[in-house]
C-alpha cells in the first residue's frame, strides 16, 4: 500500500467522523498545550530569577554572619541574632584582598517611613559607596552615597523606585525632600534604578553605614559584607582569601568552626536552578498525567473504529490486504490524530505562554526542547496507544470480519 | 484451474467440534462456469471461502493453478486474493459513503497500483458490467441493489483475476435484477474466458452456468435436489 493512499484512507476515516476525530483530538491538544505552558512557566522563572540574581552584580561573593554547628550544615541566622560581622572585619578585607573590584559593608533592618504624608515600612540599607559598584546598582536620579557622607554620617537616603512610588507617587522625582526613618529626618539625595523583582532592591532605602549604625541600630555590626571579585577566574581565589582573613580576624583555627558563611553568587544561581528546575519537571508531569489520559482517549477512539468498521477491515482483507497494510492504515490514523493534537497543541501552548509573559503575569520561556520533546511525545503516544487497536484490527479473520454485524 | 482433494472443515464453537464439510473432491477447469448448489447449512459458502483462498482446509489438499494452497500462512494468501480471484457477496460488502468508483478501484490499492491508473481501470470495469456512467460519483449508500451488485461485480474484475467466485449473489436482488447479475456472469465467462463459480440455492440462478456441483451436509452428491 502507498503512503499517498494511506494518508487519502486515512483523510477519509478521519472526517467521517469529524466530531470524535476532533474530540479526540482535543485531549491531545490540551496535554500538549499544557505540557507546553507548564514547562514554558517553569524555564521562565528559572530564567527571570537566573537573571536577577545576576543583574545584582557579576562575580559576587557575600559574607554573612552565621553560627558555626557542624562540619557540613551551618544555619544561618539573620541579623539580630548572628552578630558576628563587624567593622573591623571589613577594614582587614578591604585591605587585604587581591583581585576584588569592590568591597561594601552592608547593615539592614526594616524601619517605618514617612514622607510626603504618607507612611510605609520598608528596608532600609545602610552601606557604602562601593555598594553601587558591587551590587551594578545604576541611578534613576540624583546622586549614590558619597565617601563624605559615609565619614560625616550624614543623614541622606537614596531610594529604591518602588518606595518613590509608595512615598511620593509613581513617576515623582523626590530628590531634594526629607523623609523621616524612624522619626529621624533624612535628605534625599537620589533615587536607584528599577532592577525589577524578586530580590527587593527596588524597594528599599539606601543611606550611609556609619548613619545606620549609628543613629539606627546603635552599633557596629554588619549583616553582609558584599564582594565583587574581578573576574570569574579569581573568584575561588577571592573566595578563599576571605576565608582566610575572616578566620584569622576571627581567631578561629578550624574551618569547620566558622561564624560566618561564604556564598558566591555561583551557588547561590545553582542552588536556585536547582529548585526551579525540580519545579519545572513537577509542573511538566502533571501536564503529562493529562497527556497520558489524552492518549488513553486515542486509544479509546482507536478501539470503537476498529470494532465498527470490522466488516471494512474483513472486506480490505478479502480484497488481498496483507495484515501489514491493515496495521499500517489504523497506526496512521492514531498517529495522524496525535499529530494534528501535537501541533494544535504547540501552537496553542505558545500562544498562552506568550500571553501569560505579555501581560507580566509570570515569565514564560518556550525552549525549542521542549516543542520538539511535544512533538515527539505526541507521536509516540500515537504509535503506543494506536499499537494495540491496530494489530487487533490486523489479526481479524477475515471470513469473521466478514460476517460481523 | 482449481482442483480439491479430499477437503473437510471442522469448527470447534465451544470445544464441541462439527464437522461441516466431510471430505469433497472435484475439479474445475479454466473458462468454466460452474454452479454451486445446496440447501441452507450445506457448506457451501464454507467451501467457496477455501476457494477463495480466504480460509484454509482443516484437512485435504487445495491446489490452485497446480499449486498446494492448503497450508500457506495469511499473509500468502492474501496474495493470491489479491492476484487471482475476484470476490461477489450476497450482502454487496461495498464501503460506507466512498464513490462507486472508489469501491471498484480499491483491490488495487493493495497492489500498488498508481491512482490514475486506479481509475482508468475502475471505470473500464464499471462500463463493462453495465454502469452507467453518470453514477460513477455516486456513493455506495446512494444506490439500489441492482446498481451495488454491479459496483461489486466490477470490483471483483478490477484486478483482472482469472477465477471469479460469487455467494449467492442474487439473494438480495429482485429477480429481474438477478436476471442482469446473472447474464453479466454469463457474459464475462464466455467473452472473457473468465472461470465463475456461483453458489446459488436457486435452481433458477443455476441454469445459467455449465455444470452444477451438488453438495448437502458436506458432501457432494449426485442427483439433483428437488424442490425449492
Ligand atoms: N466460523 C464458523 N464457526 C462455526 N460454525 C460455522 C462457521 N461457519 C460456518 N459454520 C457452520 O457451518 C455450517 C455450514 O455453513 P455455510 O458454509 O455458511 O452454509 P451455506 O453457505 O451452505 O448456507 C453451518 O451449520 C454453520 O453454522
Ligand atoms: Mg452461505
Amino acid at each position: 500500500m502507498k503512503l499517498t493512499d494511506i494518508f487519502e484512507e486515512t483523510y477519509t476515516a478521519l472526517s467521517a467522523n469529524k466530531s470524535r476525530s476532533g474530540l479526540t483530538i482535543l485531549g491531545i491538544v490540551i496535554g500538549i498545550s499544557s505540557v507546553i505552558v507548564m514547562v514554558a512557566i517553569g524555564q521562565g522563572s528559572q530564567a527571570s530569577i537566573t537573571s536577577q540574581i545576576e543583574s545584582m552584580g557579576s562575580n559576587l561573593i557575600a559574607v554573612t554572619p552565621g553560627v558555626a554547628m557542624s562540619s557540613n550544615s551551618r544555619v544561618s541566622s539573620g541579623w539580630g541574632s548572628a552578630q558576628s560581622l563587624d567593622n573591623d572585619d571589613l577594614e582587614r578585607l578591604k585591605a587585604e584582598l587581591v583581585g576584588v573590584k569592590g568591597v561594601a559593608g552592608e547593615l539592614s533592618g526594616r524601619y517605618q517611613v514617612i514622607a510626603n504624608g504618607n507612611n510605609t515600612n520598608t528596608s532600609v540599607v545602610g552601606t557604602e559607596p562601593a555598594y553601587a559598584i558591587v551590587k551594578n546598582l545604576g541611578l534613576a536620579s540624583g546622586d549614590f552615597i558619597s565617601e563624605q557622607n559615609l565619614r560625616n554620617a550624614s543623614r541622606v537616603a537614596v531610594l529604591g523606585p518602588t518606595v518613590v512610588e509608595d512615598l511620593f507617587g509613581e513617576g515623582a522625582d523626590p530628590v531634594g525632600e526629607t523623609v523621616k526613618i524612624n522619626g529621624l529626618k533624612f535628605k534625599i539625595i537620589g533615587v536607584s534604578e528599577s532592577k525589577g523583582g524578586l530580590m527587593n532592591q527596588d524597594d528599599a532605602i539606601f543611606i550611609p553605614l556609619t548613619t545606620i549604625q549609628r543613629s539606627l541600630v546603635g552599633r557596629n555590626r554588619l549583616s553582609t559584607i558584599d564582594i565583587a571579585a574581578e573576574s570569574t577566574a579569581v573568584m575561588s581565589s577571592v573566595e578563599e582569601q576571605t576565608k582566610a582573613i575572616l578566620l584569622d580576624e576571627h581567631d578561629i583555627a578550624n574551618p569547620d568552626e566558622a561564624d560566618f558563611q561564604v556564598m558566591n553568587q555561583a551557588e547561590i544561581v545553582e542552588a536556585v536552578s536547582n529548585i526551579t528546575a525540580t519545579l519545572t519537571l513537577l509542573l511538566a508531569a502533571i501536564a503529562g498525567i493529562s497527556l497520558v489520559v489524552g492518549g488513553i482517549g486515542i486509544m479509546n477512539m482507536m478501539l470503537t473504529t476498529v470494532t465498527e468498521r470490522t466488516r471494512e477491515i474483513g472486506l480490505r482483507k478479502a480484497l488481498g490486504a496483507k495484515r501489514i497494510d491493515i496495521n499500517r492504515q489504523f497506526l496512521f490514523e492514531a498517529i495522524v490524530l496525535t499529530l494534528l493534537g501535537g501541533i494544535i497543541g504547540i501552537t496553542l501552548g505558545s500562544l498562552i505562554s506568550f500571553t501569560i509573559s505579555y501581560f507580566d503575569l509570570i515569565q514564560t520561556k518556550i525552549s525549542v526542547l521542549s516543542v520538539v520533546l511535544a512533538f515527539g511525545i505526541s507521536a509516540a503516544i500515537g504509535i503506543v496507544f494506536g499499537y494495540y487497536p491496530a494489530r487487533r484490527a490486523s489479526a481479524l479473520n477475515p471470513i469473521e470480519a466478514l460476517r460481523y454485524e | 484451474m482449481i482442483e480439491v482433494k479430499n477437503i473437510k472443515k471442522t469448527y470447534t464453537n465451544g470445544g464441541i467440534p462439527s464437522e461441516v464439510l466431510k471430505g469433497l473432491s472435484f475439479r474445475i477447469d479454466d473458462g468454466e462456469f460452474v454452479a454451486i448448489m445446496g440447501p441452507s447449512g450445506s457448506g457451501k459458502s464454507t467451501i467457496m471461502h477455501i476457494l477463495g483462498c480466504l480460509d484454509s482446509p482443516t484437512e485435504g489438499r487445495y491446489f490452485l493453478d497446480g499449486n498446494d494452497v492448503s497450508d500457506l500462512s495469511d499473509d500468502e494468501l492474501a496474495e493470491i486474493r489479491r492476484k487471482k480471484i475476484g470476490f461477489v457477496f450476497q450482502s454487496f460488502n461495498l464501503l460506507p459513503r466512498c464513490s462507486a468508483l472508489r469501491n471498484v478501484s480499491l483491490p488495487l490499492v493493495y497492489s500498488e497500483t498508481n491512482k490514475e491508473e486506479r481509475m482508468a481501470q475502475a471505470e473500464q470495469c464499471l462500463e463493462d458490467v453495465g454502469f452507467l456512467k453518470e453514477h460513477f460519483h455516486n456513493l455506495s449508500n446512494q444506490l439500489s441493489g441492482g446498481q451495488m451488485q454491479r459496483v461489486a461485480i466490477a470490483r471483483s474484475l478490477v484486478n483482472n483475476p482469472s477465477i471469479i467466485l460469487a455467494d449467492e449473489p442474487t439473494g438480495n436482488l429482485d429477480s429481474a435484477t438477478g436476471k442482469i447479475v446473472m447474464n453479466t456472469f454469463r457474459r464475462l465467462n464466455t467473452e472473457e474466458k473468465r472461470t465463475i463459480v456461483v453458489i446459488t440455492h436457486e435452481a433458477e440462478v443455476a441454469k445459467y452456468s455449465d455444470r452444477t456441483i451438488y453438495i448437502k451436509d458436506g458432501l457432494i452428491t449426485e442427483e439433483p435436489i428437488k424442490g425449492k
